[in-house]
């Protein structure tokens, strides 16, 4: 079964670029990453870019909205996802417990929809 | 002759599933992987029961009878389902077993299911709910009275619950040794709210022998737990003493100033030595701690109160909530460091300022160092956020004390 792992960060609560602890948490990631790779379990992940970055799209009675900035503005946002393919949910939370952002944020885990 | 008229059978059938229906659910559960799909299975063969006992008698071993032919009854509803890995799974799981010799030899599943209701994926509400339902055998009604919900509200409740257990797919096992103890302790707090809700306020169904029973239950199917020992031994010292907590006047009577005649000897001696085997085992956890001090408070020679402060102490390392330093404040005071005690109280002032225990507390203990009005005061507040008659009484009982207490004193 497909769980996407939704990691909800907050800048404020992470170690800024270019300390030793910024460093931690990205050997944290490439250890997690390798980790699910290893067990074969690993489906797809990346890191998003800033919210700085983000573009929102509405459709409008068949008209095209665009606005700057995401969704919704909150203090936590999305900032990236694995998929994972496990067999239930005790399985997904111990890989999600694995990303570094759960020791600063949140990880939602999500069950992918079957069609 | 008489046991195959249908109202005998009906009763017959009844007093089957209120023993073993937790048992029967567990074992469609745990092969199906679908709580919801695994109780219509079960009331099937409960509908069936009726009629082909009425047709041939009861069978010797209803229970052994009643999981073959849920186990049918679930095999039928897959087939009927949309075809995935999983259904192929619990169709050849289901298959394999109901063609069993005796259905009722294989291994006793509801402590995989109690696993799977007090999963900490659901809400808190509605794990005690779940087990309230499917291993306590309640019906939906019962476990609404529980809460003081309506009957939908609980069954929305309950279904919303299933249906994540099925969607997410908490599986039905027993967790890994590395999440064993934080698992087992959601199971045992489950438990105890349960026990609790039956102390605090009176409800339909006997709360405190159904936490008991699965307390028990927990005892024989996961063996040899030092933590489920300690958790059945608090059940037990802190029920023993039930009938003495409400004294003639209807107001609450603390440990100290019971009827100790009104104690249940035998199920005091019974949580001492269930608390004892655990504490052998030197495996330490809350509930042990807190049912050594249960066992303190109902001491021959009155509880020890300096060993209850550091009973406290070491549960605060578990649970640092600010409840459990209010009770180490109590028994530092009772030990008689009512100035230490006095401080702890201090310093919880903004967390419990809602918290009725709190006040009733800080009120006992201002009283007692003489600082009359702001005791009183204390009172009051405690007075306004007294949940039950009994509290309230007491508590109006001892400011009047207090005040009616000759200036000299004081």
């Amino acid at each position: 079964m497909q769980y996407m792992l939704l990691i909800y960060t907050d800048p404020a609560q992470e170690p800024k670029y270019g300390t030793p602890e910024f460093g931690a948490m990205m050997a944290g990631y490439n250890a997690a990453t390798s980790a699910m790779r290893t067990d074969g379990v690993f489906r797809s992940g990346d890191g998003l870019q800033g919210l700085h970055t983000a573009t929102s799209v509405r459709l409008k009675a068949g008209k095209v909205e665009t606005m700057d900035g995401p969704f919704a503005e909150t203090k936590e946002y999305l900032g990236g996802y694995y998929v994972i393919d496990v067999p239930d949910l005790d399985a997904a939370v111990k890989y999600a417990a694995m990303i570094p952002s759960a020791g600063y944020c949140t990880v939602e885990i999500r069950p992918v929809m079957v069609y | 002759m008489t046991t195959d008229a249908p109202d005998d059978l009906a009763r017959m059938l009844a007093a089957v599933m209120r023993q073993d229906r937790g048992r029967i659910l567990a074992a469609v559960a745990a092969r199906l992987g679908d709580l919801q799909r695994a109780e219509d299975a079960v009331q099937e063969a409960a509908a069936s029961a009726l009629v082909h006992w009425a047709r041939s008698g009861p069978p010797d071993r209803p229970t052994a009878w009643l999981i073959r032919v849920a186990f049918r009854k679930a095999i039928d509803r897959l087939r009927g389902a949309k075809r995935s890995d999983a259904t192929t799974a619990a169709l050849t799981l289901l298959a394999r077993d109901e063609a069993a010799e005796d259905p009722e030899m294989i291994p006793d599943d509801r402590l995989r299911l109690i696993f799977t209701c007090c999963h900490p994926a659901l809400d808190p509400k509605s794990r005690v709910a779940l087990t309230l339902r499917t291993i306590a055998g309640l019906t939906t009604a019962e476990v609404a009275a529980v809460f003081l919900d309506a009957e939908p509200t609980m069954g929305q409740r309950l279904s919303r619950a299933k249906a994540k257990i099925a969607a997410a797919r908490i599986p039905f096992v027993v967790p890994e040794p590395e999440a064993w103890t934080d698992r087992l302790n959601s199971v045992l707090t489950v438990v105890y709210l349960i026990f609790t809700a039956g102390y605090s306020r009176g409800t339909p169904t006997d709360l405190c022998n159904e936490a008991i029973f699965l307390a028990r239950l927990l005892t024989g199917l996961a063996p040899d737990q030092a933590e489920v020992e300690g958790c059945l031994a608090l059940l037990l010292l802190t029920h023993a003493r039930a009938a003495a907590r409400i004294g003639s006047d209807g107001s609450s009577v603390p440990p100290a100033r019971q009827d100790r005649r009104l104690w249940d000897v035998a199920m005091l001696a019974e949580g001492q030595a269930i608390l004892e085997r655990a504490l052998a085992r030197r495996d330490p956890g809350p509930f042990q701690i807190k049912a050594a001090i249960a066992a303190l408070h109902a001491a021959q020679e009155g509880p020890d109160w300096r060993q209850i402060a550091a009973l406290y102490a070491r549960l605060h390392h578990y649970e640092p909530t600010p409840v459990v330093q209010l009770n180490r404040a109590v028994a530092i005071a009772e030990a008689g460091g009512l100035d230490d005690a006095l401080a702890v109280l201090r310093s919880l002032e903004d967390e419990l300022a809602d918290y009725q225990p709190y006040h009733a507390a800080r009120a006992e203990y201002l009283g007692r160092s003489g600082d009359i009005g702001a005791a009183v005061s204390a009172y009051d507040i405690a007075i306004r956020q007294a949940v039950s008659h009994s509290d309230a009484a007491l508590l109006i009982r001892n400011r009047d004390n207090l005040l009616a207490r000759p200036k000299s004193q004081s």
